[in-house]
């Protein structure tokens, strides 16, 4: 990637992460350590890849994604509004009565949201659906769907994963977020999926493994997903809470809140990663 | 009298989906690798091209029908009741009913008379937990014409659809003049002293406990109710009005079904007394489905006999 072109993107990004902790804040709830993880993945898919039209969110040909960890809700709604499906000062919104900004994905509501998730395996059953539908109705736009390491334990997505390989869905790419921490602990001290990627290869897919924060490997598995004549899991080896020095690898912040002061100390680090990206 | 037919609503089903086939290529049909049980098969035989085995895996048949019909494009999902509504009821809920996506789910081998296979299979709560889906809309055919029309409405209903269909071939009653719309119910007979509420293949039975009601000189009104959600309220306060006393008939449990949804408007709005005929918080079990339907006694004689209780309670 040009080094100008990724340079936008991580200031991109940087600002995708304001919005995450802008939002969590704001809402006095919600899951930071999660959002922040794929943050990079969500910025490149909608800022370099993705055939989108924030003007006209149900272009009919466009493609979709599906964020089946939905609860990392405030990241997909912090790159909507960095992208211009709607303003910006909605992430203060997030989780309040009235707000269209639900506390997991609404599609009925959210301009750009592709499909409602929030309780996790389903989304990746849905994201096969519309690669099928995509297949079989000629209409030829990629779906992605994002998942959670932990959310993998669920075992729809290997229900999921079986269908998408028997019925070659080779416009379907999917990114395990591998942040190696889900609620109660490490993936490993709870019931841990490893080796994913054997997993999915066993089921029928082609996988490619990155470092899940670095723009350089995100784009190259894309691009070769986009060759691969099987349905594609990239496991995106990813830091939870990334960007935020106390969040970083802290399970306690997969599900809370920043008070004011982390707040403000978070909102600073963003803050001068920004100024140093456009120095 | 013309001879009557005995065809299994889930057969109607399976035949209006081939002849919608033949009228258009919009939708595609998905099973759960019981295609020729529900009869989808019969769509899979003619459209091979336009149909998805999903395999045992209910749970995921339901979510990637719902990510279809959220790229704007039609979908029938299809497999037993007890899987359908029970094993996949949350990626229902949250999946199709939540997005309030455009798909129908065909349900086959509801309640009881699935017969031999027994308790695992005979699904009586489907209705129950599909009515506290919001925006759900729940359609239960009496016989093999009203499932085909029904079926023929629910593709172009705008919001989910949980259709409800038997296994056991049940008389075929309504001709080809009947009308059918989803949300409204249907009089078929006429009678001012009780009304019959019936749904499915109690219908039928209801029509025999009118004429065994009237050979005692009691005009039982009776309504076929095959749109359980939304609820036709209108005709079901005329008739409480009209006639002051309800039976409901359904193959079906008696907590959370038909008799509750007819219940909860009455005793609101117009309150009479409903006598509710339906399972009794029991379990089925294996036998011939004729001989489950009278040992769980939803027969006429049966309806007859509520509808006499209801009489009796009358003010």
């Amino acid at each position: 990637m040009e080094a100008v072109a990724k340079k936008q993107l991580q200031v991109t990004a940087c600002k995708v992460r304001m919005g995450i902790i802008e939002g969590v804040h704001a809402a006095k709830s919600g899951h930071p350590g999660g959002s922040l993880s794929c943050a990079d993945i969500l910025t490149y898919l909608y800022f370099k890849e993705m055939n989108i039209d924030p003007k006209d969110p149900k272009k009919a040909d466009r493609d979709r994604l599906v964020l089946s960890k939905g609860h990392a809700a405030p990241a997909l709604y912090s790159v909507l509004a960095n992208r211009g499906y709607f303003d910006a000062e909605l992430l203060a919104t997030l989780r309040h009565p009235g707000s269209i900004l639900q506390g997991h994905p609404d599609m009925k509501h959210i301009p750009g949201v592709d499909m409602s998730t929030g309780s996790l395996g389903q989304g990746i059953s849905a994201a096969v659906g519309m690669a099928l539908s995509s297949k079989h109705f000629g209409d030829n736009y990629n779906v992605y769907a994002i998942l959670g390491d932990g959310e993998i334990e669920e075992g729809q997505v290997w229900e999921a994963a079986m269908f998408a390989a028997n019925k070659k869905l080779s416009n379907l790419t999917a990114f395990i977020d591998y942040n190696n921490l889900q609620i109660d602990g490490t993936i490993e001290e709870v019931n841990s999926a490893a080796p994913i990627d054997a997993k999915f290869e066993a089921f029928g897919w082609h996988t490619i493994t990155i470092n899940g924060n670095d723009f350089d490997e995100i784009e190259k598995a894309v691009n070769e997903a986009k060759t691969v004549d099987k349905p594609v899991a990239i496991i995106a080896k990813t830091v939870k809470g990334l960007g935020v020095s106390y969040m970083e690898n802290a399970v306690n912040w997969h599900g809370a809140a920043p008070n004011d002061e982390l707040y403000e100390q978070a909102m600073t680090e963003l803050k001068a990663k920004l100024a140093e990206l456009e120095a | 009298m013309s001879e009557v037919k005995n065809v299994a609503t889930r057969v109607g089903f399976g035949s209006a989906l081939v002849e919608l086939g033949a009228e258009r290529d919009d939708f595609i049909v998905m099973d759960a690798d019981l295609a020729a049980a529900t009869q989808t098969g019969m769509f899979k035989k003619a459209y091979p091209d336009r149909f998805y085995d999903c395999g045992i895996a209910e749970q995921n048949m339901v979510s990637i029908a719902a990510g279809v019909a959220a790229t704007g494009k039609k979908v029938v999902c299809s497999s037993f009741a007890m899987f359908a509504a029970g094993r996949a009821f949350e990626q229902v809920r949250n999946s199709i009913g939540y997005p309030h996506l455009n798909v129908v789910i065909g349900a086959t081998h509801a309640g009881i008379s699935v017969g031999e296979d027994g308790a695992t299979h005979q699904c009586n709560e489907d209705i129950a937990l599909m009515r506290t889906i919001p925006g759900m809309t729940i359609i239960n055919p009496a016989d093999e014409t009203e499932a085909k029309l029904a079926v023929r409405a629910a593709l172009d209903h705008d919001g989910p659809v949980y259709m409800r269909f038997g296994r056991l071939a049940v008389p075929v009653v309504f001709g080809d003049d009947y009308k059918f719309e989803i949300g409204k119910g249907v009089e078929l007979k006429e009678g001012n002293d009780v009304t019959i509420i019936a749904t499915g293949l109690m219908v039928n039975e209801a029509m025999q406990a009118h004429d065994l009601l009237k050979a005692e000189g009691i005009n039982a009104r009776v309504i076929n109710m095959a749109t359980i959600k939304p609820l036709d309220k209108d005709i079901i306060l005329k008739a409480a009005k009209e006639t002051g006393a309800i039976v409901t008939a359904e193959e079906h449990s008696v907590i959370g079904g038909l008799g509750s949804a007819v219940s909860e408007v009455l005793s609101e709005e117009y309150p009479v007394p409903v006598v509710k005929l339906g399972v009794y918080d029991r379990f089925g079990h294996s036998g011939p489905a004729p001989k489950l339907l009278d040992e769980f006694g939803l027969r006429a004689v049966n309806i007859v006999e509520k509808a006499k209780k209801a009489i009796s309670m009358k003010k």
